[in-house]
């Protein structure tokens, strides 16, 4: 009996091991593809990031050098619609869930829709688009690309400003209505003033998440060889030009596609690293 | 130091009818704060807004019945709001409020405004629905229900032609199993792992790392999927073509679902490895916030009753928070479903269903991706919009579901997370 029960004993300690080794090893596992990719990506990166890439656009294939200015002004251009049509109505639905609908039927319907809207795969977007946008333009455009880039802001841009706005503390809101402050003004100048810095590290978290989205450019924005800068014409796109050059045949695109990815990746880590700091030294606790 | 005292009446955010009561305290003519009070007789509860910590020790060293209160208190559900009392001296402050005018107009746009733009939210969806159900009308008039499971027989050859956009055969036979395969594929890589990595962070991690490994597992979802597959092709499939691939047909063969007659590296489990990385951070994050819900007291009475750390977890942690688990399963599976182009660049493209592994094959988004900008006709387009649809309907019910789930849990429980 003794022995039995000391066998047992035996056996628990073991078993609790193995569980805490498979956990680290687990956790071993999921990290070292990261720094995998991480210094990969700076290693090849690095090697074939120049000046030239900041400042050309793509040579011919077979020639040497060249750059993917285009495309990175083509991605600017194309957040900068995405981020005209996305960020006001995704903080004016913010604004709505947390300051006119809370607890209504309404406002959790929006809040659901928005969840789905946020599950919709990127390429079923950019082919919804293409059928609103592009069809009725006749040819593919920087403003379609720049429509379903907008779009998939909304749901994220949405969803952190009504947490931020959860955050302001009702006595300000009061205090603001009985000194007797119009109230849409009160909710502009006083509730969402102190949310703001959450609010733009929700869109900054935003922009990032759709800086890097290729799927729903490939049949809007559609990519260009050459300098682009009109709305209406198909525009180079970043994260696009590294997709068509990681799957060409040619060295020198790979290379470029590099350091393409070095440049995305970098601004992604920026973003993130920024609103995590932020998030992290509670920019909203002086205010409650 | 005078004060001048306001009455105003609004509804306050619960919509009740409340009574703000706004002592207006200034010195030398200039207003230094403003006094918030909650009930009518001026020494009960009070809310203070200060435009310095200085004017406000002022006013509470002059007034000392004063008590201090930082939440406000809500009226009492049966307490009818006192009347308005007349005597409200008239003041400066009041004749400038009073000829501000009435904001309702203002106010019912503002509203209206930010009502509308939430309804935008749903028209997004309903336009999005009603214009993938439009395009895809053709295929559907002409193959119906037989697009997703029939496949048309070549009459000389009797094989199967599932994708023949020359002949305008269609069928979304061998997407559907590409999909279907690479996701599953995806969720064994990534379940196991996912949920080892929530358990250490949440139960067994020193405090020292959590931060950073928390970070890094953001970090992870955040990089853009075509990263992800600039990455696999030209460091995963080497990889596996090399070293993983031919182990995997020597030792498992006989089973017929590595068969080795695919030299590329690409095809199902390319991209089932590299969708398990992509879906990881999502599961893992999901499921330490369902871990976290879980009250400290049912771990502390598991391990009063004598269980080691790891019996803990699986009888206090794991097992309460199993269904948010499961729901973070299928998120990440909702994610697989519509992932796009990393699987599209290492999954081989080719519209055939075998039985290996290691073949070529194609998913419903990699179809789209690969041939709609050069679509050879409107019944081609048409059959790539049903496929959208398929794709749109599929993943709305997968990851309203996976939310339920998830909100089931989280819901009530306090998080005890920071």
């Amino acid at each position: 009996m003794r022995k039995e029960r000391k066998v047992r004993a035996g056996f628990r300690a073991w078993e609790d091991g193995l569980a805490t080794g498979l956990a680290v090893l687990s956790t071993v596992l999921v990290v070292a593809p990261l720094v995998a990719i991480f210094i990969y990506l700076i290693y090849k990166g690095a090697s074939s990031l120049n000046l030239a890439f900041f400042t050309q656009s793509p040579k011919p294939v077979g020639e040497i050098g060249g750059g993917m200015a285009n495309a990175i002004l083509g991605s600017a251009i194309l957040l900068g619609v995405g981020s005209l049509l996305g960020i006001p109505v995704g903080i004016a639905g913010g604004i709505f869930l947390a300051e006119f609908g809370r607890g209504t039927k309404l406002a959790n319907a929006v809040r659901f829709t928005a969840d789905v809207l946020n599950g919709v795969p990127s390429i079923v977007m950019g082919i919804a688009v293409y059928s609103l946008v592009v069809v009725p333009q006749g040819h593919f455009s920087a403003f379609s690309g720049g429509v379903a880039l907008g779009i998939m802001m909304i749901p994220t841009v949405c969803r952190t400003t009504e947490e931020m706005l959860l955050m302001v503390p009702n006595a300000v809101r009061e205090a603001a209505l009985a000194l007797g402050v119009p109230n849409w003004r009160s909710v502009l100048s006083i509730t969402v003033k102190t949310a703001s810095p959450g609010i733009i590290t929700g869109c900054m978290l935003a922009f990032a998440r759709v800086a890097g989205e290729t799927a729903p450019l490939i049949f809007t924005a559609f990519g260009n060889v050459g300098w682009s800068e009109k709305l209406s014409e198909p525009i180079a796109a970043l994260p696009l030009q590294i997709y068509v050059y990681a799957i060409s045949p040619y060295d020198e695109w790979h290379r470029l596609a590099w350091a393409g990815a070095l440049v995305l990746i970098v601004l992604i880590v920026l973003a993130v690293s920024l609103v995590r700091y932020v998030t992290s030294r509670g920019v909203l606790k002086g205010a409650s | 130091m005078e004060g001048t005292v306001y009455c105003h009446k609004k509804r306050n955010l619960s919509g009740r009818l409340a009574e703000h009561w706004v002592v207006i305290v200034r010195w030398n003519r200039k207003i230094v704060t403003y006094l918030l009070f909650y009930s009518r007789d001026l020494t009960a509860f009070v809310t203070l807004y200060s435009h310095s910590p200085d004017s406000l020790r002022k006013v509470i060293a002059q007034v000392p019945e004063i008590r201090i209160s930082h939440a406000p208190l809500q009226p009492e559900p049966g307490e009818k709001p006192p009347a308005l009392v007349a005597s409200v001296e008239a003041s400066e402050v009041r004749g400038y409020l009073l000829s501000r005018g009435n904001s309702a107009i203002a106010d019912e746009g503002f509203r209206w405004l930010m009502v509308f733009c939430a309804l935008s939210i749903f028209g997004i969806v309903v336009l999005i629905a009603s214009e993938l159900v439009i395009r895809s009308k053709m295929a559907w008039g002409k193959f119906g229900f037989d697009f997703f499971y029939k496949a048309f027989i070549d009459t000389y050859t009797n094989q199967p032609q599932y994708w023949d956009p020359v002949n305008g055969h269609f069928s979304a036979l061998p997407f559907l199993y590409g999909t279907l395969v690479s996701s599953f594929l995806a969720l064994l890589l990534a379940v196991p792992l996912a949920i080892g990595v929530a358990v250490f962070l949440t139960e067994m991690c020193p405090r020292a790392l959590r931060g950073p490994l928390a970070f890094i597992t953001e970090l992870l979802a955040a990089i853009p999927s075509v990263i992800y597959g600039l990455w696999a092709v030209f460091v995963l499939v080497p990889l596996l073509r090399e070293y993983i691939n031919p182990w995997l047909i020597k030792g498992l063969g006989w089973t017929g679902f590595f068969a080795d007659d695919n030299p590329t590296g690409l095809g199902f489990i390319s991209a089932g490895v590299i969708l398990a990385i992509m879906i990881l951070p999502i599961i893992s994050s999901l499921t330490r916030e369902v871990m976290l819900a879980v009250p400290n007291s049912q771990r502390e009475a598991v391990l009063a009753l004598g269980a080691t750390r790891w019996e803990m977890i699986r009888v206090g942690v794991l097992r309460n928070a199993r269904i948010g688990i499961v729901g973070a399963i299928i998120l990440g599976l909702g994610r697989a479903l519509g992932e796009t182009m990393a699987v599209t660049m290492v999954i081989g493209n080719s519209p055939e269903i075998h039985r290996s592994l290691l073949a070529n094959g194609s998913t419903m988004s990699s179809v789209i991706a690969n041939e709609f900008a050069e679509a050879s006709g409107d019944l081609h387009l048409s059959a790539l919009m049903e496929l959208g649809l398929a794709l749109f309907i599929v993943t709305i019910i997968v990851n309203a579901f996976a939310q339920l789930l998830v909100w089931a849990v989280t819901r009530g429980a306090p998080s005890q997370a920071h």
